[in-house]
């Protein structure tokens, strides 16, 4: 075990302003709005109209196909609508508007994820899907579908994703530190589905009180190892974790499976042990509510759901100075334009930045330092790869491995001339599909 | 203030950026040069900073003239003047230092576009011309310590016309070709022998370079690499024959660790690579030993370095790193994968 | 005396040799080719624009020939250049339709919302990959000249208001600006169509008009004016589509009781007198 990997950078962690906060619960909003397309994907399939009542825990749109996930009412009401509405990811989209009842004690009803003892592993991956539960690092690919490997694929191990390397997020931290029992009692369930006798949590360094509360709770029968990592970015990124862990590289275009490890974030894990104990599906995640643009930063429980402007309000707002307030970690998550959008399922933090932190750089010519190759965790050449970029070159592009390409930002972030090289790479990697799916058609 | 009123942005992430950027890594870069350029005005007198001084001059007219005048404020041109000020010698004409400055930028740079698109050392280049448009004056360095407030008469010549009466002293590399005779080494790595400005102070350079590795604003790859196989070379030359200098010597002579600091590590000139970065600098290590031991000119780190540089293309192919998940194996030349 | 001469032999010698090797390969490996389609090619804009639907000048003037296409099939060429290729081959010229590109949206800076300032790489896909723009309407145009910078003709520049004005004369109608367009707002017509739903918002009612002043509202007035068939609500009647195969029916009493003026009645120019070019882009 090496416990990390090749190149990447250091930005500010950050995480000062909220790893000591203690979790706290989120009142209910007046309204929440839950978008049909919360995870990685199909959309969910509405399956409730205007004017239904719902219970907390109820199911208003349901799984359409297994690479798909349902969404449950995250508070009681009334279905006010169902119909376009800002989403996080910049687009309006179908989602169901819940006016919520100020009068409900928002108990939900008894026991809708079934008991954990006794099921087989198929019914395990039922329950989680039923549960809507879906990976809760940011992609928000469904969890179940991770948890059905092919038939062919040998698992030797899973792997815990404490890593948490974005800055200012400390959800997986607060978990970790709040709840490890029941970050132990996910893992267990996992490595029961999976079938696999190893499991290892890796946590980056700067986090010890977690490391030292998953060792002090960790339960005698459980072959676990918690593996304190270097604090790099992006340590938490699945290749990279499993680079440190193991040792070995997921060779290019294949996924974690086939080198015999399975992957799962620790919130996402703490949810699964979270929906079997309580037997409500995923109805609220941890959020961390951070930046210096934000007056009272905290780690809140919030229905999903939740509009952001909602959080900011409860957090004291924002200062004078904020400039943008960004979904998810400040490197990879995506700066929003319109503070009614929802926290949704893959919502890790409300990061808001000032002015300071977002200084406009004059965009320079490259002057070819090699910096972005050193900071590239893949290996690529970011400096050739944004020459072929600025002239179209995008087939070139693809043969130097732009598909490797996770769009981390480590390049965009040491770049001394400012060039916008990752935002370059998703716009080509937008116009090779483009160019791909006008061939087949 | 309340949410209803902020006024936001939209920018694409990674939101935060390093506070490393281009001219603050330029400028960085000029300021470790101070101290190289103080231990010029201590060994060579007032002469050098005017020599300095002109063809920094010289380099910022013509960038600013011709150039962005983003270009001026970001740095490039003033190390480009200050490093061809720090090959000339003490004595050298100012007129020339400024002409030579000017050329540096204008066929060494902004003939090629600017800022990061020059295949050679602006610097060296400029040096280059001067050497073939001036190689008496070029030639003719003074004597070390008369004070640090000597002037050259030769400093104030007039446009085309020629120098006299400069009391010249040999290099340490000179004396070695022409009169088989060497240096001690405690003078050559302080600095106290004759030779161009910046090419004496071994030491200081060596650590100015030090701290700009440690911040990470040069590839500590090359130096290591051009002293590493210069002094090799050497050592092996030096053994098969006691004619040939030792690496002491053929370290801290001439302008080598000027040159492997300041001129190999110019960030435009050099490969991106990091094994490029290794091949390039045992390149001119290479390079230098054997225009110094074989060639007919007593010092070799100017061509070696330029002609290295015109190599840097083909280097930067043929090291492309290997792709994460990725064997090397599958890859062909010129950086493609062969497709399964 | 005798070096140079051996010399001067051997490589007469091999010049002769090679002659022979070149004569012989010209004629055995000869292709023939119908001349005319040079001399068309000739006659073709040499725009190469793809807009006939043959790759490039070269593809049509092969068509040409073999009668599968007319000469009005090249809608860059004159009505002069169209009828001297007819002249040439002796066949008719065909008619030629004047097309060109309709913009789908009417949202200028002046009347469509902003709600942010973007700011990263300097074109309408980046921006728009970067949560939707800055705009408030998520269909409508992101005004930082893509279509403007991909047409070859010179046809499309910026008004002040952060539209692109397409210049019927210069239009070729050759599509670029249609694949240029991330949110598909371009659209090729003829220019004798004169009805434009200058919208693609799917918004209805007042959440439409908050977004952008000129948006469709989806009232549906249009599809009640117009003659029956030519105007219907679709997408879920949330937007007005033209049936432009009924062109002949159109009126411009569809357009008299649009609240919002998201439908026009376009003679030539598109947005025509609304400003100057601010500036030409693309050449």
């Amino acid at each position: 075990m090496r416990s990390t990997f090749r190149h990447g950078v250091h930005p500010p962690d950050s995480k000062a302003l909220t790893a000591a906060v203690p979790l706290r619960r989120m009142p209910y909003a007046a309204e929440v709005v839950l978008p049909l397309r919360q995870h990685a994907g199909k959309p969910a399939r509405p399956v409730v109209r205007v004017g239904d009542r719902v219970q907390r825990g109820d199911v208003l749109a349901e799984a359409d196909g297994f690479v798909s996930s349902p969404v449950h009412a995250s508070a009681a009401g009334v279905v006010k609508a169902i119909g376009l509405w800002p989403h996080p990811d910049g687009t309006l989209s179908d989602a169901i508007r819940i006016a919520v009842d100020p009068f409900n004690p928002q108990i939900p009803r008894p026991r809708m994820v079934p008991d954990w003892n006794g099921l087989t592993p198929p019914e395990v991956v039922k329950a989680v899907q039923d549960a809507g539960v879906v990976g809760l690092g940011g992609a928000a690919f469904p969890t179940h579908v991770k948890l059905a490997p092919p038939k062919d694929i040998h698992l030797e191990s899973l792997i815990v994703n404490g890593a948490e390397c974005e800055p200012y997020l400390t959800t997986d931290h607060r978990t970790m530190v709040e709840y490890p029992e029941r970050v132990h009692f996910g893992v267990r369930i996992m490595m029961r589905a999976l079938g696999v006798k190893r499991a290892v949590i890796g946590v980056e360094r700067n986090k010890p009180d977690a490391i030292e509360r998953l060792r002090a709770t960790l339960p005698p029968d459980l072959d676990v190892i918690i593996l304190p990592l270097t604090v790099k970015y992006p340590q938490g990124a699945e290749k990279m974790l499993i680079h440190a862990v193991t040792g070995r590289e997921v060779p290019s275009g294949k996924l974690p499976m086939n080198v015999g490890v399975v992957v799962q974030n620790v919130g996402s894990i703490a949810t699964i042990a979270e929906v079997f104990e309580t037997g409500l599906p995923l109805v609220e995640r941890i959020v961390t509510v951070s930046g210096p643009g934000v007056r009272r930063p905290s780690n809140l429980i919030i229905p999903v759901g939740t509009k952001v402007r909602d959080i900011l309000e409860f957090c004291g707002g924002v200062s004078a100075d904020a400039t943008e307030v960004v979904l998810g970690g400040p490197m990879m998550g995506t700066a929003q334009p319109n503070l009614d959008v929802p926290v949704t399922k893959g919502t890790t933090g409300v990061i808001v930045l000032t002015r300071r932190d977002t200084p406009r750089f004059e965009t320079l010519p490259c002057i070819r330092c090699g910096s972005c190759l050193e900071a590239c965790p893949v290996f690529l050449n970011p400096s050739m790869l944004g020459l072929h970029a600025q002239a179209g070159r995008y087939e070139e592009m693809e043969s130097m491995h732009l598909a490797d390409c996770m769009l981390c930002g480590a390049c965009s972030y040491v770049c001394p001339s400012a060039i916008p090289l990752s935002q370059m790479f998703a716009l080509s990697k937008t116009a090779l599909k483009k160019a791909r799916s006008k061939v087949v058609a | 203030m309340s949410t209803q009123t902020i006024r936001l942005e939209l920018a694409a992430s990674p939101h935060l950026k390093s506070p490393d950027t281009t001219p603050r890594i330029m400028w960085t870069v000029l300021a470790t040069l101070v101290p190289v350029v103080l231990a010029a005005l201590y060994f060579f007198g007032l002469g050098a900073l005017l020599v300095i001084a002109a063809s920094t001059a010289g380099a910022l007219a013509l960038e600013g003239w011709l150039g962005k005048a983003r270009s001026v404020r970001d740095g490039s041109a003033a190390i480009t003047g200050v490093l061809l000020g720090l090959t000339l010698p003490a004595g050298f004409p100012l007129w020339m230092a400024f002409i030579g400055g000017a050329f540096a930028i204008g066929f060494g740079k902004l003939i090629f576009g600017g800022l990061g698109q020059n295949v050679f050392n602006p610097a060296l280049l400029g040096r280059a011309f001067l050497q073939a448009a001036f190689p008496t004056a070029i030639t003719t360095w003074p004597k070390v310590a008369q004070g640090w407030t000597t002037v050259y008469a030769s400093n104030f010549a007039w446009p085309f016309m020629h120098p006299t009466d400069t009391i010249t002293a040999a290099t340490p590399l000179g004396m070695m070709k022409f009169e088989h005779t060497g240096t001690a080494a405690w003078p050559l790595m302080v600095g106290s022998t004759g030779g161009s400005l910046g090419e004496t102070a071994g030491l200081v350079i060596l650590l100015c370079g030090a701290y700009l590795a440690w911040k990470g604003y040069l590839n500590w790859r090359i130096p290591v690499a051009v002293l590493g196989t210069a002094a090799l070379f050497a050592t092996a030359l030096h053994l098969a024959s006691p004619r040939y200098p030792d690496a002491v010597f053929m370290v801290f002579s001439g302008g080598l660790i000027l040159g492997a600091v300041y001129m190999a590590t110019d960030m435009v000139t050099s490969p991106v690579t990091p094994r490029g970065a290794w091949i390039f600098g045992a390149g001119v290590g290479v390079l230098v030993v054997l225009i110094r031991i074989w060639g007919g000119l007593p010092e070799g780190v100017m061509y070696a370095i330029l002609i290295m540089n015109a190599f840097v293309p083909f280097i930067n192919r043929g090291t492309q790193p290997r792709v994460f998940g990725t064997t090397r194996k599958k890859r062909v030349r010129g950086g493609k994968e062969a497709t399964p | 005396m005798q070096t140079i001469l051996i010399g001067v032999g051997i490589l007469s010698g091999i010049s002769a040799v090679l002659a022979i090797v070149i004569s012989l390969c010209s004629i055995k490996l000869r292709v023939w080719e119908d001349p005319r389609i040079d001399e068309i090619v000739a006659m073709l804009p040499g725009a190469n624009c793809g807009a006939c639907g043959f790759p490039g000048c070269r593809g049509l003037a092969e068509q040409i020939v073999l009668r599968r296409a007319k000469p009005a099939s090249c809608t860059v060429s004159s009505e002069d250049g169209r009828e001297s290729i007819a002249a040439f081959l002796g066949i008719d010229a065909g008619e030629a339709q004047k097309r060109v590109a309709r913009l789908l949206c009417a949202g200028g800076t002046d009347v469509a919302q902003r709600r942010v300032e973007y700011r990263g790489v300097e074109s309408c896909a980046a921006a728009l990959a970067v949560s939707g723009g800055g705009k408030a309407c998520s269909w409508g145009c992101v005004g930082m000249a893509d279509c403007a910078v991909a047409c070859s003709f010179d046809a499309i520049y910026m008004s002040r208001t952060g539209l692109p004005l397409v210049d019927p004369d210069m239009c070729t109608a050759c599509g670029d600006c249609v694949s240029a367009c991330p949110q598909g707002l371009f659209t090729i017509l003829p220019l004798e169509a004169h009805l434009l739903v200058q919208c693609k918002s799917l918004l209805e009612g007042v959440v439409a008009t908050a977004a952008c002043a000129v948006a469709c509202n989806a009232c549906g007035r249009c599809a009640a004016d117009a003659e029956p068939g030519l105007i219907t609500m679709q997408m879920g009647g949330r937007l007005p589509v033209i049936d432009y195969d009924l062109v002949h029916l159109e009126s411009i009493e569809a357009i008299k009781r649009c609240p919002t003026g998201a439908i026009a009645w376009v003679e030539g120019a598109q947005f025509a007198g609304m400003d100057e070019p601010s500036a030409r882009l693309g050449s």
